[in-house]
């Protein structure tokens, strides 16, 4: 259960995003989170719900916007497709995972006086 | 205060950061890669289920190799110093980080555990993780190459229940092939056929810690990684004309 730690790692992001905005609240965060990232999204939340208490992120809702996993051959761009093995079968290449391995703070919103 | 409408709403305004939250374990871990390449050495991170055969595999590896490279090892246990006594007493010089109640070992972790093994000196250092298939596949250490240590008793199917873990591996070390006499419902082609699906890079190399099969493959695999890595800092230093 390691979504405690990236809670903790995204709350001091966020701190450090709103070091030196004086007065400003944050409202709402938004992070993306792939199906490849190791991370399970409803933990996260649940995790974030618990911390967030007492952080900056107390009054900040999140948003939780899901990648999925997508494999592609990195020579011609064939897609692969889910539960196949990873190799183009055209170009014998290892697959590539072109997205879904996302763990990012994309944006926050801050309430300003 | 909303100036568009005058509805006396204070204005939320929007700030794109589009920043990676694990941004502070990925510089710790960018740090202690540049440590151990320029100090030549050859870092392993080494992951697998509990009772996968990890302590087992490097103790085989350290009399396998009877004294002809240096090793060092870092073990990520919860609560016991069990792993880190095993790998001194069979020769390699190991510390113990005790995780507590966290599941993985992070960069700054191996830092700290770097800190208490110099002078590091070594051709190997082997990071043994905590036995966990989830956790630590998601924190980069500075490693030059994720090993997951994978038993031939742990089902079929382990890589299609933890695909990140074998996503990232660059390569399986299949544990206690000695048992698979015993194991006639077992097959080595539907593990192999399983990882395929979640590792693009499939590379697996059998082993047994008891007799010492396949130990002289690990540790040849070791010697190329190596040579490889030395190759490319060389190549990477020398100015292109």
């Amino acid at each position: 259960m390691h979504e405690y730690s990236i809670v903790q790692s995204l709350v001091d992001s966020v701190e450090q995003a709103i070091a030196g905005r004086d007065g400003a609240a944050v409202r709402r965060l938004t992070v993306r989170i792939g199906e490849m990232s190791g991370v399970d999204t409803t933990l996260l939340a649940s995790a974030y719900d618990l911390f967030r208490e007492g952080t900056v992120c107390e009054q900040a809702e999140m948003t939780i916007e899901r990648v999925d996993a997508r494999w592609a051959c990195p020579v011609c761009d064939a897609a692969i497709e889910r539960g196949q093995a990873l190799q183009c079968a055209a170009c014998s290449v290892p697959a590539e995972l072109k997205s879904g391995d996302e763990i990012i703070l994309q944006r926050i919103e801050l309430e300003v006086h | 205060m909303c100036d568009t409408c005058g509805c006396g709403d204070r204005e939320l305004v929007p700030v794109e950061l589009e920043k990676r939250i694990l941004e502070k374990n990925d510089s710790i871990a960018k740090h202690n890669r540049e440590h151990f390449e320029e100090a030549g050495i050859l870092c392993v991170n080494l992951m697998g289920s509990p009772g996968a055969g990890k302590t087992a595999l490097l103790e085989a590896t350290s009399h396998a190799l009877h004294g002809s490279r240096s090793l060092v090892a870092i073990a990520g246990d919860l609560a016991t110093d069990n792993d880190a006594n095993r790998l001194t007493a069979a020769g390699i010089r190991s510390v113990s980080i005790n995780t507590g109640s966290a599941c993985h070992l992070d960069a700054e972790m191996v830092h700290h555990g770097v800190h208490k093994l110099e002078p590091l000196a070594c051709d190997y250092l082997f990071i043994e993780n905590v036995g966990n298939l989830v956790c630590p596949a998601i924190y980069d250490l500075g490693q030059a190459i994720n090993v997951v240590a994978l038993s031939v008793t742990e089902g079929e199917d382990k890589p299609l229940k933890y695909p990140v873990m074998f996503q990232k591996a660059d390569l399986v070390v299949l544990t206690k092939i000695d048992l698979l006499p015993y194991l006639t419902h077992v097959s080595l082609h539907r593990i192999h056929d399983n990882l395929s699906r979640v590792m693009p890079k499939l590379r697996v190399i059998g082993v047994s810690a008891k007799s010492g099969e396949g130990i002289g493959d690990w540790a040849k695999y070791l010697e190329d990684e190596s040579t490889n890595a030395a190759r490319f800092l060389h190549e990477a230093s020398v100015p292109r004309s």
